[in-house]
Formats: structure tokens, C-alpha cells, sequence
């Protein structure tokens, strides 16, 4: 199996699906002779011409309305947004019509278009360019949330959104693009809605996805050498939740630790424990925890940076606080 | 195809279908039976009769929540939109979008809009859509001079002629921006001023002259079709009720829109077809008609059962 990067395997995607479906078209800034500032939509351009890969202005209502009057009329786009940021920009069109035009028009109407963006911080980009919106966007009825953290999720994941036929929100992160991984050759998808236990544990679970997943990876190991072993479990698709495995799983170990990037507030680690007690009340031996972004914009200096998005020690020292 | 004076007495019934629709619908509001807002569309018949009429069925439309004039012109049945509007399970949207969101892809009706300009970018996105897949559709965007002053109207502008999309833009232009006059709210509120600015065929009509509507349209829309485009026009009428139910219409006066009524556009028609010879007998049996076409959707539309509580969870994905 091919070791590549999250970047290469998102390519892969798209010229894979390209190849066999001509209702995929892809907009958005830079993507075409440049190929897009991570290189996800390198040489597309040169393979599918500028009709299918197609420069956009700066102008991400547009572009995303665009997107929705195609998909409404029997293509395929995908669009991408430079920065997850700049989706507050199309966020009508996000919002207010891509998620519920099927809805308002009796189901008459379909979108099937997948917004790509990536999110996230780590990378002293500023309070404008760093932030993680996964949680605003599964509050929206009608829109699907994706948020792989290793190659071979993206490309099956991106797969499986093209071939959705319904608006998804497919999150990537900006310092996922260079990791590597085996990824499976040619025509193989995930499917949506799917959690994967990354890693084995009895003693607590811990839920986490896209790049603070390898935090969480790495924290387990710090905390095996403890004796305490740790479940990992990536969500993967953050809209719609799979609870079945969440539950599965503290039914084992009995305590849970809810780890993102995004802020706690109102945040997806509140949603899941939430839905926990209702769900399964008496399966934690004690209250679950949550680790996310203190509260206050993302800032740029390395060390302030790091102090307010959670990094691998604080997922030890959380852990260990429930022993 | 020529609007032929056989045709045109077609028009006059559209149009008298739609503004009884209106009427129906207000008589409907005001004894409760109608939930939400209703933005009516009297006095604008004739744009969008002249606008859809040219089109085919397998051309594009967005239109805004003032739009029940150009989904019904376009081919909505009247009793689907009746239907929508009491939310009923046989409305077009099944009861789940109502005034503002009539929606029907078998005529092309791409949908309504409440968000001002929204609709736009999806009809210059069907415009596209049809370029690649190497077809000749056409795509309309309806819209107000309320809408000319948003992002996204200004971004779609220049992506379509960037792009050189099969798009026409129809700005009905009826003076009032929600309850403000616009040229208190507008830079340039000629707004084929700006559409020219942008790199667009522009043009500025009577949009109460069904016949002017209508041959603009169809002009363009041939030459969209032939591989060229974007082209805009900016329609000239006038609202001749307020914004929406309930408007206590403070911003102009009686004496106004009284003088407005001597332009409106059904009676122009009428008196257009008394010169090509009509008899006042013919305009009283296509009222009639157009009455029949409405008492018939109501009883339909009366007659439909709502909803039931679990259909509010279907329709969401495909």
C-alpha cells in the first residue's frame, strides 16, 4: 500500500472521482495552475482543463452559490475554501440555502456539493485564519460534517462525500496535509457516519478527531507507559455522530474524556457527554471530562498559541486527573 | 415565437391569474388561514409574464419571496401554489417552504428566495451547470433594486461575465427597497448603470408592457442560448401594494400609487388588445377564465389534507 500524504491522498480522491463521474467540477482560489496553497488540486488542472478546475475571484458567496445552482442542476461541485475562516463569508449560502433548500422545496431539489476547507491552528496564522468551525456547522440542519485525521480517511471519506449527493462540510487541517499514511490504492470509500477505534484500551476512552487525534494517539502511549490504557476513538464524521461506538466503548472502560481543537463552548465535547448521560447514564464510573481551546481568539506568538490549544501533555494530564 | 395577439390574450389571462392569485391569497390572510408573510407581487405581473413566457420549460428560474407571479408564469400549477400557501401536503413544497420558497425543478423552478439576492448565484450556478454540460439552457434571476446593494449580487455579477454565463438577470426595479425608497439607499440606482460597469449587455425597459418584456427576453435569451451572455435587464414598475401584509405603506402617498394604477400592466394589456381588436366581451371571458383557474386551485387547495406531524422530519437528505 502507497505511503502518502493527507495531500496527495485528497488528490487522489478528486482525480479518482473526476475520472469516473463528469458531473465533478472543482472552484475555488488558486486550485487550478497553482494547486491550491496545501497542492490538494495539483495538476488537476493539466488532466481535467480549466472548465472542471476552475479559478474563482475572491468572492466565497458567489462561488459557493455557483456551486449550489450547479449541483442543484445535475453536477457535482466541489468547492474550496482557502481558509475555514472565509466560510463565515459564504456562510448564507452555507447556511441558509445549502442546507435547506432539498427541505424547503418538499425534496424536490438536491445539493449534492462538498464544501472543502481547512481549519485549525498550531501554525501562529492568527485569530483569522486558525479557528475550527466543526460544531457551528453540525448545529445546521441539512449539512453533513467530515473531519478525517489520517490519509486514508481523507481519501475514502472524500470519496464517499462526492458520491453523497447531499451538502457536505469536509474539514481538513492545515497541518495534517504533509503527514503520511498507507492509503489504499484505487476505487475504496468509508463510509460517513462511521467512527474507528484508532487504538485499543480498557481503562478510558478518549474521543477525538482530526489532527488533535494524533495528540490523543500519543498521549495513550505516554499514559501505557503509566499503566493506564487508553481506547482512541476518531470520529471521523462529525455530523451525523456515531454514538453506538462512543458507547460501546465506555461501556468497557467506564470514563471518557472528549478532546477537539474547537472552542468547549457550546462545543462538540458538551453535545457528546450530554448525549452519554441521556443515552447511557449509568455507564461512566465518573464524571467525563472535555479538553478543547481556552477561551479567547486564537493568538499567534508559538507560546501563547500553545497554551490555549490543548497540546498532548494536557491530554495526559487530564487523564490522569480521572485515576 | 412572436408574442401573436392570440398569444397576447393568453398573456392577459397569466397575468390576470396571478394578480386574482394575490387577491386570494390577501382575502386568505386576513381571515388567518395563511401563516407567515406574503409579499405580493400586484402590480409586477407583466415582468413576469413577459420575462418567464419566452423561456422553455427546461430553462432556469430563481426568483425572490415577491416571486409568485414568475413561478406561476414559469409553470407552477396554481393549485400546488395554493396548496403551499394554506400548507397543505399537496402544496409544491409539501408545506415545508410556503410563500416565500415555491419551488419546482419540473418547470425549472429552482426556488424562491427570503434571503435578498440569494437566489442569484444559484441561477448564474445553473447557467454554468448548463455550459458544461454542453447544453443550451438559459438561466433568470429575478431580483428587486432592493437586491443591488448585496455582496453577493455584485460577486455574481462579475463572475458571469467573467465566466460569460447563459445568465439574465431581471432587476425589477419598483422603486422601494423593502419600505425605503432607494435612491435614498442606492449609489446608482439606475441599476443597468452598475450591470454596464460590471462588462454587461444592459438595457432598461417598461416592465409594465408585457409586449416590451417580453421581446427583451426573448432577444437575449436567443443570443444566451447561441453561446453568448450574461445579459441584464432592469424593469421599470411599480408595487402597487405595500411590502408585505400589514405595510402601512408611510414612505410614499395615496396620490402616488393612485397615479401608479393608470400605468399598471394588466390594463394597459386590456387596452392593447381593444386596439388589436379585441371586444370588451373577449377581456370579460378571460377574467372569467382566469377567476376559474383560481376558484378552482382554492377548492383544490381547501380540499387537501395537511401534513402529517411526521412528514417535518423527511426531505432532508437525499
Amino acid at each position: 500500500m502507497p505511503n502518502i500524504t493527507y495531500a496527495q491522498a485528497l488528490n487522489e480522491a478528486l482525480r479518482e472521482e473526476m475520472k469516473v463521474d463528469p458531473r465533478i467540477f472543482l472552484m475555488g482560489e488558486d486550485i487550478g495552475h497553482h494547486g491550491g496553497i496545501f497542492r490538494v488540486t495539483k495538476d488537476l488542472i493539466n488532466e481535467f482543463g480549466a472548465e472542471r478546475v476552475r479559478d474563482t475571484p475572491i468572492s466565497e458567496s458567489s462561488f459557493v452559490g455557483l456551486g449550489i445552482g450547479a449541483a442543484m442542476t445535475g453536477m457535482r461541485p466541489v468547492v474550496e475554501l482557502l481558509f475555514m475562516d472565509f466560510a463565515l463569508v459564504a456562510a448564507d449560502q452555507i447556511v441558509n440555502q445549502a442546507a435547506k433548500l432539498r427541505y424547503m422545496s418538499g425534496g424536490t431539489v438536491s445539493i449534492p456539493m462538498v464544501v472543502r476547507a481547512q481549519q485549525g491552528g498550531g501554525r501562529g496564522n492568527g485569530a483569522q485564519h486558525s479557528q475550527s468551525f466543526e460544531t457551528w456547522f453540525a448545529q445546521v440542519p441539512g449539512l453533513i460534517v467530515i473531519a478525517p485525521s489520517t490519509p486514508a480517511d481523507a481519501k475514502g471519506l472524500l470519496k464517499s462525500s462526492m458520491r453523497a449527493g447531499n451538502p457536505v462540510i469536509f474539514i481538513e487541517h492545515k497541518l495534517l496535509y504533509n503527514t503520511k499514511g498507507d492509503v489504499p490504492e484505487g476505487d475504496y470509500s468509508i463510509p460517513i457516519g462511521k467512527a474507528e477505534i484508532k487504538r485499543d484500551g480498557r481503562d478510558i476512552t478518549i474521543v477525538s478527531y482530526s489532527r488533535i487525534l494524533l495528540f490523543a494517539l500519543e498521549a495513550a502511549e505516554t499514559l501505557a507507559q503509566k499503566s493506564i490504557e487508553a481506547e482512541v476513538i476518531d470520529l471521523r464524521t462529525i455530523e451525523p455522530l456515531d454514538m453506538p461506538t462512543i458507547l460501546e466503548s465506555i461501556k468497557g472502560t467506564g470514563r471518557l474524556l472528549v478532546v477537539h481543537e474547537a472552542h468547549n463552548n457550546c462545543g462538540l465535547g458538551a453535545e457528546i457527554i450530554a448525549r452519554v448521560y441521556e443515552q447511557a447514564p449509568d455507564s461512566l464510573i465518573m464524571p467525563p471530562r472535555r479538553l478543547g481551546a481556552k477561551h479567547v481568539p486564537i493568538p499567534v506568538a508559538e507560546s501563547l498559541e500553545d497554551s490555549v490549544l490543548p497540546q498532548t501533555a494536557d491530554i495526559v494530564n487530564a487523564v490522569e486527573a480521572m485515576f | 415565437m412572436p408574442l401573436t395577439p392570440e398569444r397576447l390574450q393568453d398573456a392577459y389571462r397569466q397575468m390576470l391569474v396571478i394578480r386574482k392569485f394575490e387577491e386570494a391569497i390577501r382575502s386568505l390572510y386576513q381571515q388567518g388561514k395563511i401563516r407567515g408573510s406574503f409579499h405580493p407581487c400586484v402590480g409586477q405581473e407583466a415582468t413576469a409574464v413577459g420575462g418567464c413566457w419566452p423561456l422553455r420549460k427546461d430553462d432556469y428560474l430563481t426568483c425572490t419571496y415577491r416571486g409568485h407571479g414568475q413561478a406561476i408564469a414559469k409553470g407552477l400549477s396554481v393549485r400546488a401554489a395554493m396548496a403551499e400557501m394554506l400548507g397543505k401536503a399537496t402544496g409544491c413544497s409539501k408545506g415545508k417552504g410556503g410563500s416565500m420558497h415555491f419551488t419546482d425543478p419540473s418547470v425549472g423552478l429552482l426556488g424562491a428566495n427570503a434571503i435578498v439576492a440569494g437566489g442569484v448565484p444559484h441561477a448564474a450556478g445553473a447557467a454554468l451547470s448548463s455550459r458544461l454540460q454542453k447544453k443550451d439552457n438559459v438561466a433568470i434571476a429575478y431580483f428587486g433594486e432592493g437586491a443591488v446593494n448585496q455582496g453577493v449580487f455584485l460577486e455574481s455579477l462579475n463572475l458571469a461575465v467573467v465566466w460569460k454565463l447563459p445568465l439574465i438577470l431581471v432587476c425589477e426595479n419598483n422603486l422601494y427597497s423593502e419600505m425605503s425608497p432607494s435612491h435614498e439607499t442606492t449609489s446608482v440606482v439606475e441599476t443597468y448603470k452598475r450591470a454596464e460597469g460590471f462588462g454587461f449587455e444592459a438595457v432598461q425597459i417598461d416592465g409594465n408592457d408585457v409586449e416590451v418584456v417580453y421581446n427583451t427576453v426573448e432577444t437575449v435569451a436567443g443570443k444566451a442560448r447561441a453561446g453568448g451572455g450574461p445579459f441584464y435587464i432592469e424593469a421599470m414598475t411599480y408595487r402597487l401594494w405595500g411590502h408585505m401584509m400589514g405595510d402601512p405603506e408611510i414612505y410614499r402617498t395615496k396620490e402616488e400609487v393612485a397615479k401608479a394604477k393608470e400605468n399598471e400592466p394588466i390594463g394597459r394589456c386590456g387596452k392593447r388588445l381593444i386596439e388589436l381588436g379585441c371586444s370588451d366581451a373577449d377581456l370579460t371571458r378571460l377574467d372569467a377564465e382566469a377567476e376559474a383557474v383560481i376558484a378552482d386551485a382554492l377548492e383544490f387547495a381547501e380540499a387537501s389534507p395537511a401534513p402529517l406531524p411526521a412528514d417535518a422530519l423527511t426531505d432532508v437528505f437525499i
